[in-house]
Parts: structure tokens; sequence; C-alpha cells
């Protein structure tokens, strides 16, 4: 697939149809699969297999800015991203070759690890089995075990953008994927409370999931900007990133398209994914089944009006005022 | 750095019982740039504005905080205060320290430390203040009335009086309303057809009025002086400008299965029909589920009978835009649903009707030409029982009916009972009743000849059930004063069912983004001083759509509606608010989404060059039109840049004042 995904864009770069690529790169590891743009001197260095994880539609947004059109390769979770930025004119279309790769779910090195390999140089894919090739010997693992949390809330192998399509996709959900916000949503307020100080207080502020995610594409943040009060500087007490997180999710809610980048990258482990999550299942309670980025030119409820719309009384009745 | 004078209102002992309002004034003292500071028994009398005006020459104060009442009540007064001193009026703020402390507070050293950090907040905020210019804009000098009925009515008759042009949107097909079904009027006991379709004729040959009957309201935007509405005039199949009113195609028509809305489905009436003998405009309309033509594709027997040829079966709907500088809502009601009363057999006997049913049968236009007889078998009745208040006056916890009172059904059901005592004296008439309401003028009197003149049986209690035994009524109930169990055999029973607003309502209120109560009524600007404007300005409210109301109080107050509608078409232009929301292209995304959610389409976007430190080059940006833009707000908290921001309310000014809080 790699194989074709390279000819085709030798193709296009050579039509003068594209002139750039945007695909992925290997990284500092054997395994590790950077965002990376190419063109016809080096796009044999592009990579794409079991490990490509990260959501590449946000490079696109200050890549249109300038001269030619970009040939994107877009896993199916990537392609829903890609329309919630084009419906929010972050990318101009017109300026994007899109391509739909096919995925069955991206491997998450770290629960290969977590399986108590260690020492590990090198990853093989065969088939459903990676062989793994470490310091102190081979052994395999089952793909299936060791996708990323995000591949287990697949969003479907239906590409939601694409001019063409290459290779093919299998859906990779396990179980509900509202199950652990429902979880949460039986705690007491408290014990909510307590779960959230918990792991938001693991937070380092490195932004690592701000600057990734494709709802966050602001010219300039307010966590940026001297103006707002909120910017960047040394936290006044210790409930500063809490807010962060959630005045991220604000920012974010009707138009997090789930891809789940956000948790992927945290390097402390936060679970973020669900503050967004609650966001979705609220939307989809309170206005009907909504999501963010299965087309270009939505309006999300949030930003909506309808005749139809729930009563402010409904967060009452819901149990919203009495916590 | 400003120099900011504080002000502090006792109003009377409004405040100052409540809050030591010389405590207030002396903490203000040390705030950063107050300069000066006092307080007054009552700062919007004249001496107290003298003192306001006096510091600002006095100490050079270029803002001042008045800490006082709700700014609703007389944030125009100061504002114009400061501006007779040379001060810009938006550089004065309120500090609301009775609404939102002393009326709610009853300890005095409680609510003092309160009003100091109130009005620490609105020093914080009138720091941040920049004197703003408001600009003006045109006034359309043409209303909408939403509802044909006697209220929208009477309001266009009043405004074209004076003028100005009236378009009436109704959604049925002709004017008239609730009251073209009555009967007779209490308590004069006049014909409601007599004194009603003369204004409907009126209305009709009015040039001023334009009727758009049959149609609704699709969508509307703009603002005060300003609207514009979209209007879906429904297909009629019937050339309105051909059509005489002669009705043969309604003789002609061979299908009789539609039930007729006029007679409240007592009758059915063809599928080409004219409401009633009265309608405006007299023309017919094709109910298209009923007619042959369109279910089969055959008949056309109504065409080819039609000498003007005016019937047209390929008409279709069409939307209508135009513009407005008032609108008056004037929806109405409708009697409740009385199948969710089932222990009154309602759904059991055609022979429990509803009030207005009653009124149907009484009528000479009615389906039994005014001659009173049961629904189910055409009997002459015996004995009639009538049940007040049926879903009007539930308790809160009631899963069914209303909480409040519907107002009119004590006396349209003496009048009931009265008329049926005079035409068949042989007829007996009971009335269950939990209170009788009769304030108006002549009213009680009028409940009193029921009672006296023509022996009604009043019985003070309430029904538990009706069942239908042996093709009668049987009436199961307690008559409180006697404290006795009630049974009553009867041919009829009539159920004064509560009233409601029309259910468009809710919908047009989302449209016009005018608020309503939870009973869907349209909620005043203020419950005593401004009964008949929506807190929406430009939108005004008559008849029932505001609230359960007889004919004369309908009346009047669609009277009162057209003389503030008059007022505002007399202005040649408004006065903008110059709190308008403004964009900064260097931080703006142009992500749309602050024009999706502005009410008032006030926000476009266009494609400018940004020299910033983020970004150079072409972008596209939101460009706010402050002319359209009422300051809502709703951008600046929709905005996850903060580009979008607020004059006189900018993220700044609310945050300091939270600070000013917090600290």
């Amino acid at each position: 697939m790699q194989r074709m995904m390279i000819d085709r864009a030798k193709e296009l770069l050579a039509s003068g149809q594209v002139n750039r690529v945007l695909g992925w790169e290997q990284g500092e590891h054997s395994w590790d699969r950077t965002p990376a743009f190419f063109d016809g001197g080096n796009i044999e260095n592009l990579k794409y297999d079991g490990f490509c994880g990260p959501n590449v539609s946000k490079y696109l947004v200050g890549e249109v800015a300038k001269d030619g059109v970009v040939l994107a390769f877009l896993k199916p979770c990537d392609s829903w991203s890609f329309n919630q930025l084009a419906t929010e004119h972050r990318i101009n279309t017109e300026k994007v070759y899109a391509i739909g790769v096919g995925c069955r779910g991206k491997i998450d090195v770290e629960k290969v690890r977590a399986k108590g390999i260690k020492g590990i140089l090198d990853i093989a894919e065969d088939g459903d089995t990676l062989k793994v090739h470490t310091l102190y010997g081979d052994s395999t693992v089952e793909r299936k075990e060791v996708l990323l949390d995000k591949c287990l809330s697949c969003k479907g192998k239906e590409h939601k953008a694409g001019a063409e399509f290459i290779g093919q996709s299998e859906e990779t959900s396990v179980g509900d994927k509202f199950e652990l916000v429902a979880k949460l949503e039986a705690m007491t307020p408290d014990e909510r409370f307590a779960f959230w100080r918990s792991e938001l207080s693991k937070c380092i502020r490195c932004n690592a999931c701000r600057n990734v995610c494709p709802a966050c594409s602001c010219i300039k943040c307010v966590f940026d900007n001297p103006h707002t009060g909120v910017q960047n500087k040394a936290a006044a007490d210790d409930f500063e990133e809490n807010l962060f997180h959630i005045i991220r999710a604000f920012h974010v809610a009707g138009r997090c398209t789930d891809c789940g980048e956000c948790s992927r990258v945290c390097p402390q482990g936060i679970p973020l994914h669900l503050l967004n999550r609650k966001f979705i299942k609220d939307i989809d309670e309170l206005y009907g089944e909504y999501r963010a980025g299965a087309e270009i030119g939505q309006r999300h409820p949030l930003e909506n009006f309808d005749k139809g719309d729930c009563e402010p009384s409904i967060v009452h009745e819901r149990g919203g005022s009495a916590q | 750095m400003h120099r900011i004078g504080v002000f502090v209102c006792w109003c009377g002992s409004n405040i100052a019982a409540t809050v030591d309002v010389k405590r207030v004034a002396e903490a203000v003292k040390s705030e950063p740039g107050v300069v000066f500071s006092t307080d007054y028994q009552y700062m919007c009398s004249e001496n107290g504005q003298a003192t306001i005006r006096n510091a600002i020459k006095e100490y050079k104060l270029d803002g001042i905080v008045v800490c006082s009442c709700s700014p609703r009540m007389h944030e125009a007064t100061f504002r114009k205060t400061a501006l007779t001193a040379g001060l810009n009026p938006y550089m004065v703020e309120i500090a609301n320290i009775r609404e939102q402390c002393s009326w709610i507070h009853k300890d005095m050293p409680e609510g003092t430390e309160k009003a100091i950090i109130l009005a620490r907040a609105a020093i914080a905020k009138v720091q941040r203040n920049a004197p703003l210019v408001a600009g003006s804009s045109p006034v359309t000098k043409r209303a909408l009335v939403i509802g044909g009925g006697i209220a929208g009515i009477q309001t266009a008759l009043d405004v074209a009086e004076a003028g100005y042009e009236v378009d009436i949107v109704e959604k049925s097909p002709t004017i008239g309303g609730r009251m073209a079904q009555l009967d007779k009027t209490f308590p004069t006991l006049d014909c409601a057809a007599c004194i009603l379709t003369p204004k409907m004729v009126d209305a009709s040959q009015n040039e001023k009025i334009n009727l758009i009957t049959y149609a609704e309201l699709e969508s509307v935007s703009g603002f005060v002086g300003n609207f514009t509405a979209k209007i879906r005039k429904k297909a009629r199949y019937v050339d309105e400008d051909k059509c005489t009113g002669c009705g043969v195609c309604t003789e002609k028509c061979p299908s009789r299965k539609g039930l007729n809305e006029f007679n409240m489905g007592l009758n059915t009436r063809g599928a080409v029909y004219i409401p009633f003998a009265q309608a405006i405009p007299n023309v017919a309309v094709i109910d298209k589920n009923q007619c042959l033509h369109f279910r089969t594709g055959k008949c056309g027997l109504c065409e080819k009978n039609c000498s003007a040829g005016a019937i047209k079966f390929d008409q279709t709907e069409e939307i209508l835009e135009r513009q407005y500088g008032a609108i008056i809502v004037a929806t109405g009601f409708k009697p409740i649903d009385a199948s969710a009363f089932d222990e009154y057999a309602y759904c059991q006997s055609k022979d429990v009707v509803t009030s207005l049913e009653f009124e149907r049968l009484m009528n000479a236009a009615g389906p039994s030409k005014g001659t009173l007889v049961c629904p189910s078998d055409g009997r002459h009745p015996k004995e009639i029982v009538f049940v007040q208040c049926v879903g009007s006056r539930c308790s809160s916890d009631a899963s069914k009916g209303k909480e409040y009172c519907s107002k009119i059904c004590c006396m349209y059901t003496a009048k009931h009972a009265m008329l049926v005592r005079e035409k068949y004296p042989d007829v007996k008439v009971h009335v269950f009743y939990i209170d009788v309401r009769t304030p108006g003028k002549n009213f009680d009197e009028f409940y009193r000849r029921a009672v006296e003149q023509y022996d009604v049986d009043y019985i003070k209690g309430q029904v538990g059930k009706v069942s239908v035994e042996n093709g009668r009524l049987h009436v199961q109930g307690s008559n409180l004063i006697d404290n006795e169990q009630v049974h009553i055999d009867c041919d009829m029973v009539v159920l004064a069912t509560a009233i409601e607003p029309d259910p468009t309502a809710r919908s047009i209120g989302t449209m016009l983004t005018a608020s309503m109560d939870t009973n869907d009524f349209f909620t005043e600007a203020h419950p005593k001083l401004r009964p008949v404007e929506s807190p929406t300005a430009g939108v005004f409210l008559s008849g029932v759509c505001q609230g359960p109301k007889d004919i004369p109080e309908t009346v009047a107050q669609a009277s009162a509606a057209a003389a503030k509608v008059i007022g505002l078409l007399s202005k040649d232009s408004l006065t903008c608010n110059p709190c308008v929301a403004h964009s900064d292209p260097l931080l703006c995304n142009g992500c749309s989404q602050c024009e999706n959610v502005c009410p008032y389409g006030a926000i476009s976007y266009e494609d400018r060059e940004v020299r910033g430190p983020e970004f150079r080059g072409v972008k596209r940006v939101a460009v706010v039109n402050e002319a359209v833009c009422q300051g809502c707000g709703a951008c600046t908290v929709t905005c996850p840049s903060t580009a979008m921001d607020l004059k006189g309310f900018s993220n700044e000014q609310i945050m300091s004042e939270v600070d000013a809080i917090c600290r």
C-alpha cells in the first residue's frame, strides 16, 4: 500500500496536478511516524503502515496558505477533522487533493512495552500479528491487543472526504465509546470532581494536546494572548492547569471530531478525550446525534438556533442545577 | 488614570434601611481613580442630579458610578445627567445596590459589604470605559400584525388610521379568529358576528391594510425599525383575484368528509370550501388532503363549474419578503384538548362538548342551525350540566391542565346557561363551579341574573366523573355547601375547557427572540408599566397571546399596542445602541461561528490584508454591521480566540469587574 501511495504521488507530482505531498515519515525509532511534507525529491521517504497514528489534517492549515496544491493522504478518521477545518474556512479545499488511505487500526508501542517487552529494536507487521525484534530476542504480539486507544473507538472505515481512495479499511471499535463517560456521569459530583482534579493536576502544560488538536487552530490562542488574562504564565494556583483543560474543552465543544489525538499525545496519560466526549454525548442527548466533520458546511447545534431546540429548563430536569 | 466620582443613593429607605450608604461612600474613596464620593437621599431627583452635575464640573470627573437601583430603571436618567454636564453618557456605570442587594438582604453589615463590592466592580469597569457615540438607523414605516383575530384586526385598524401601512398575516383562510366562532357575547349578549364582521369589512376595505390570509410567518431577521419577514403564502388552489365567492364550487364538490374547522368539527364540509358566510376574503380554498382531484387525479367538478375560472390546481405556495418597522403578535388562543380529561367522558360520548363546541351548537350558522340538540342523536336535551375550570387552576403537580385561571369561562358559562334557559325554559341547567369570578363592568350583575332571574342551579363543587348510562349521561359530583354527593342524569355536559396560547406562538416567539413564560404566553416588557410591549424592541403584544382576556380587554390592549406602534413608526430614525460588537482582524480566524450565532445577521466576512506578528497576508475576517448589531454579545462568547469584543461590555471590562468582586 505504501508503494501504491508513493507511485500515485509521483504521478500526480509529475503531472503538475499537485505540488507537495502530506503524509508520514520515519521518526527517531524505526516505528516512529511523524507527519511530513514531501516533494518529488524525497517522496520515497513516505511511510504508511500500522504506526501512522498521527492525524495529519491540521498540518494543511498553514500549508494551503502557500502557493500550489497539496496532496494529502488521509486515514478515515483524519477525513473528519479535514471536513471540520474546511467548514471553519481554515482549509481551502481547492488547494488540497485528498486521497483516502485504508486503515486497520494503528499500533500503540506503549501497549507493546506494557506487555513486558523491553529493548525493542524493530516491529514488523505480519497480518494480525506483530513480530517484535528486541535486544533480548524476538517475540510476537497480537495486533488487536496493542491498538491505540483512539482506534478502540474507531470512527468507522468510511472516508468522509477524498477524491480517490487507496487500500481497504477495517472498523476496529471495541464496546461502547460512551461507556467511560457514562461511568463518570454516574459518579457523585464530589467523586467526579476528585477524579478530574487528580487527572488534570498531572498536567505539565506542555501544550501538546492543544498543538495537536485539529479544533485548536486559532491564529492566536487565548492562552498565548496577554490581553485575555488566561495566557500562559507561572501557575497562579494549583487549579490553573485544571482550568486550562476545562476552557479548552468548552472552546472545542461542538467542533471536536473525537479524533482522540489529545489523549494520544499527552505525556502524562490524562484521558482528555473524555471531556470532549462528554460534550458530544450531551449534544447527542439534547439536540439529536451530531458528528462534527461528517460533511463540509455543517452547523453544529451549539451555534445553531432551531425552533425544536430544547428549552434551558432541560438543565434543571437533567439535574444540572441541583448538582 | 481616570478621575471617578461615586454617588450612593439611599432610595429613601429602599436602600438605606439595609445598606449603610455612608460607609459605602467612605469605603470607595480608597479605590483607584476615585476622587470624589458622596451619598444622597434620591439621586434620581433634580437635586440628586444637580449634585452629580456639579461634581463632574468641580472635580473634573471623567467617569461616574451611581450606586442605585437597576440600570433598567435609571441608567438612561443618569446618562442624560452626565451629558448635560459635558460627560460622555457611556462613561456612566450603575452599581445595582437595590434589586441585587438591599431588597434581597435583611442584615445591614452583610448588605453593606455586598454594596461596597458591587460599587468596586462598577469602578473597576468604568476605569476601562471609553466614550462611545451612538449612530442612528432609519425606520421602515410599515407594521406586521401576526394573527387576524379581533386583536390583530383592531391593532391593524388603529395603526392604519394613523396613516401607516399594515400587513396582517393570518394562517387560516379567513380573518375573524375565535370571535367569529362565538354566538353571543357577554355581558350585553350582542351577537359576535354582528359586531365583528363590520370590523373585518373595515380591515379589508382599508387601503392601508393588506390582508395576507392562509399564510404563515417563515422567518424574521433584523431589529426594531428594520425587520425583514419572510411570509409563506400557502397554496389555496384558488385564484384570490378571480374568485367571486359565489359558492358554486362548494356546492358541487362531491367530497364531504373534511371536518368543518369553523364548527369545531361538529359537521363536515366539502374539499373546496369557504369557512363561513362572512369570511374575508370571501374566497374558496381547496383542502388538498380531501380533494378527489389531488387524491385520484379525477373529478375537477369545481373547475368545470367555476364561471370565473378561479380554480388553479397548479397553484404553488409562494414566499413573500417584506420589510417592517414594527411587529405585533396577536396569535390568540385555542381551547385545550379535552380528551386528556377522560373523567368527563369527552371521548366516550358526543353529548359531552366543550364550550366552544357549544357556541357552535347554539349558533344560527352552526351545524344544527341554532337549534339546541344533542350531537349524538339530535334529540332535544332536557337537562344540561356545565362543568367549570376543566383544565384551569390545576395544581402544579397535576399531570394535566394549566395552573392559571382562564378568566373567561365563568362569564361565558353564565351566558350559556342564561341563553339556554331563555330559549328553552323546559331545560334544567346545572353549573358546577369552584369560584365564580366576575370582576368586570356589569359582570356580576350578569351572573346574578343567571341565578336569580333564570333559575340556573349553581353548585359549588367539582365533578368527579361523567359516565354514559342508557344513552344518557350520569354526572357524579360534590356539593360543598350542602356537603353531599350529587348525582345528576342529564342529556348534555358542557366542559368549560381552559384556553392556551395558539400552538404556533412558540415558534413565532423563537423567530422574534421574544420571551415567553412557561405556559407559552408572551412576556411583557414590564408587567405593570409596559404591558403591551415585548422585551424585544419593536415587538408588541396584542390580545390573548400575552395572557387570558375577554373581548373588551383584548380590544383595549390591541389599541394600546397600536398606540405604541404608531409612536415608533412616527419616528424617522432611531438612535442606535453604540454598545456593538467589533472584530479584531489580527485575531480573527474567519471560522464563521460568530456569523452563525448572530441572531440579527449583523456579521459578514471579507478577505482583508492583515499584517500582524502571527499572520501576514490576505485572510478571511469577520466584519460587524454596526447599524444591525444589537450588542447581545452572543458572538463574543462564541469566538474561541477573543477576536470579537463588545464595546461597553468588553471581555476586559467584565473580567476586571469579576476580579474586583473576587479581590
